[in-house]
C-alpha cells in the first residue's frame, strides 16, 4: 500500500471492488442471482417454499431455511476437493443465520426454503458476496422478507482500516471482519473476525464495514429494480 | 412439538426475570458461572485439563508429535484445536459425523487460540519446510450445560498451559527425540473467549442451556492479554444492533480479565 492510501489493486481505503448483480439467471430455480464482486463469481439459487425432505426436519409452526455454500473445484488456484469442507459447512451455517432474520418463515409452516450457493471463482470476501447474491435470489423468488441482507467485509491492512478486503490483502493483512446488515432495520446479522484489533479499531472497522453494506444494498436494490421495473414503472 | 411449547414458556419466564435485572440461576447479567479448572488429569497426554463451567464439563487433551509443516507455512509449527460433543454429554447428541453446530464449535475454539497467537508457532520449527512440532488440542464435551464455546476454549487454553513439550535434537538432518527432557510451550498471550446471548433487549454473559434454548442471537468474542479483540463469531437466528455489539466487545474485555487471572495461576 502506498503512503497516501492507494491499495495493491489501485483502490482507495474506503472503496469497494466493482460489483455487478444479475437477477433471475436460472430457469429452474424459483429465484436466482449472479454476482461478480471483484474477481468473485458466484451463483445463488433459491427453491421453495416446498415440502421438507427428510420429513422429520419439518416444523409445524414455521418454515425452515437451509443453506449450502459450495466452492467449485476450479474456483481457487489449487484444485479444491469437491466434497464440502469444514470451512464450507461453517460458512453455510453463518450465511443461513444471516439470512434467517430477514425471511418471514412463520408464513410457511412445514416447508423448507433451500438456498444453494455456488462459488465459481473465489477471491477474498466470498462469503459476503455469496450472501449478497443469496439475499437477492430470495427476493427474486418472491419470498416475503422484512428487509434485504447486505454484506461486506472490512479489515486491517498495513496498520490501516480498509473496506472490502481482497484475497491478497486477506493473506497479508492483520484482520478481516465480514459483516452483514439488514439496512432498513439496522440489525447486524453476521459478524466474524479473525485478526487483531484494538477496541477502538474494532469500532472503526465495524462502522467502515457497515458503510460498505449500505453501498452494496443500493446495488442489490438497483439489480432487483432492473428486473422488475424495466420500463420505469413502479 | 412439546419442546417448542416448553421453550416458549421458558422464554417468557426468563424474559420476565430479566426485566427485573435477574437471571434464572440468580446471576447478574454480566456474571459468568464459576469456572473450575483441573489440569494434568490424563497423564498419557502431554497436557490435559478438566474444566467445569456451571453444569458444562469438558476434558481436553494435548498431544504433541513430530509433523511435517503445511506446504505454504514451512516456517511455522502446527496447531490444531478440535472439539466434539460426546453422545454421553447430551440426550440430543448423536454418534457419527459432526453436524454443523459441532463444526462451528471446533472452528471457533481453534480461531480464538490461533488468531490471538497464543503459541509462537515459529518456535515449533525443527527443520524449516521439513520438520516441525505439531500440537493437537482435542476437547470433548462430557456434560453439556450451555456455552460450550467458552468452556471448550478455557479447557483448551488450560490444557496448553499445563503441557510439556518433548525435546527433539536435529542430528544429520533428522530430528531425534531426547528422552527425559521437556520444556514449556512458547506462550505469547492468554486468549479468553466470552460468549454472550441476546434474549429480547437483554444481553447476558455465559448463557446456560435453558437460556440458549430461547436466545435470539449469540456472540463469541476472544481477546488477548494486551486487550486486543482477535476473533468474533456471531451465531443464532437473529441479529444485534451496532451499539449492542460495541457494548459486547467492552464486556468481553472486562469479563475476560477475571478469567485471565485464573489462567495466570496455572502458569
Amino acid at each position: 500500500m502506498t503512503e497516501d492510501g492507494i491499495r495493491c489493486d489501485g483502490r482507495r481505503l474506503d472503496e469497494l471492488r466493482n460489483i455487478s448483480i444479475k437477477v433471475g439467471v436460472l430457469k429452474n430455480a424459483d429465484g436466482s442471482a449472479y454476482i461478480e464482486f471483484g474477481k468473485n463469481k458466484i451463483l445463488a439459487g433459491v427453491f421453495g417454499p416446498r415440502d421438507v425432505h427428510p420429513k422429520h426436519m419439518a416444523n409445524p409452526d414455521s418454515g425452515i431455511l437451509r443453506c449450502r455454500y459450495h466452492m467449485s473445484p476450479f474456483s481457487v488456484t489449487e484444485r479444491k476437493n469437491p466434497a464440502p469442507s469444514r470451512r464450507e459447512i461453517e460458512i453455510s451455517k453463518v450465511i443461513k443465520e444471516a439470512l434467517q432474520p430477514a425471511v418471514i418463515l412463520k408464513d410457511y409452516p412445514r416447508t423448507v426454503i433451500d438456498v444453494f450457493i455456488e462459488v465459481l471463482q473465489a477471491d477474498g470476501g466470498s462469503r459476503c458476496a455469496a450472501l449478497d447474491a443469496a439475499a437477492v435470489a430470495l427476493a427474486d423468488a418472491g419470498i416475503p422478507m422484512r428487509d434485504l441482507v447486505s454484506a461486506c467485509a472490512a479489515g486491517k491492512v498495513a496498520d490501516r482500516i480498509v473496506l472490502d478486503v481482497n484475497n491478497e490483502e486477506d493473506q497479508e493483512g492483520q484482520a478481516d471482519m465480514p459483516v452483514a446488515l439488514m439496512p432498513n432495520l439496522g440489525k447486524v446479522t453476521l459478524l466474524q473476525l479473525d485478526g487483531m484489533l484494538k477496541p477502538e479499531e474494532f469500532k472503526t472497522c465495524m462502522q467502515t464495514a457497515l458503510v460498505g453494506c449500505k453501498r452494496v444494498y443500493e446495488i442489490q436494490r438497483k439489480a432487483l429494480m432492473e428486473k422488475y421495473f424495466q420500463n420505469g414503472e413502479q | 412439538m412439546n419442546s417448542q411449547i416448553l421453550d416458549q414458556l421458558k422464554r417468557e419466564k426468563i424474559l420476565d426475570l430479566l426485566k427485573t435485572g435477574k437471571r434464572i440461576d440468580g446471576r447478574s447479567l454480566d456474571e459468568q458461572r464459576p469456572l473450575v479448572i483441573e489440569t494434568g488429569v490424563i497423564p498419557k497426554a502431554n497436557g490435559s485439563a478438566r474444566v467445569k463451567l456451571g453444569n458444562t464439563e469438558i476434558i481436553t487433551g494435548v498431544k504433541i508429535q513430530l509433523d511435517k509443516p503445511f506446504p505454504d507455512l514451512g516456517d511455522k509449527g502446527i496447531l490444531i484445536c478440535t472439539a466434539e460433543i460426546l453422545p454421553l454429554a447430551d440426550p440430543n447428541a448423536e454418534p457419527g459425523p459432526p453436524n454443523e453446530e459441532v463444526i462451528e464449535l471446533a472452528r471457533v475454539v481453534d480461531r480464538g487460540i490461533r488468531e490471538t497467537e497464543m503459541i509462537d508457532l515459529h518456535k515449533l520449527v525443527l527443520i524449516e519446510d521439513k520438520s516441525v512440532i505439531g500440537m493437537f488440542i482435542d476437547s470433548s464435551v462430557i456434560d453439556s450445560g450451555g456455552n460450550l464455546f467458552d468452556a471448550c476454549s478455557y479447557a483448551s487454553v488450560a490444557g496448553i498451559l499445563s503441557c510439556t513439550v518433548p525435546k527433539w535434537e536435529v542430528k544429520d538432518d533428522v530430528p531425534t527425540l531426547v528422552e527425559g527432557v521437556t520444556s514449556k510451550p512458547p506462550i505469547k498471550t492468554l486468549p479468553v473467549s466470552v460468549t454472550m446471548a441476546r434474549i429480547g433487549d437483554y444481553v447476558i454473559v455465559d448463557p446456560t442451556k435453558d437460556e440458549e434454548s430461547c436466545m435470539d442471537a449469540r456472540i463469541t468474542i476472544t481477546t488477548n492479554s494486551e486487550g486486543n479483540i482477535c476473533a468474533v463469531q456471531k451465531g443464532g437466528s437473529d441479529g444485534f444492533t451496532a451499539e449492542q455489539l460495541i457494548q459486547c466487545a467492552e464486556t468481553a474485555l472486562t469479563v475476560g480479565r477475571k478469567i485471565r487471572k485464573q489462567f495466570e495461576q496455572l502458569m
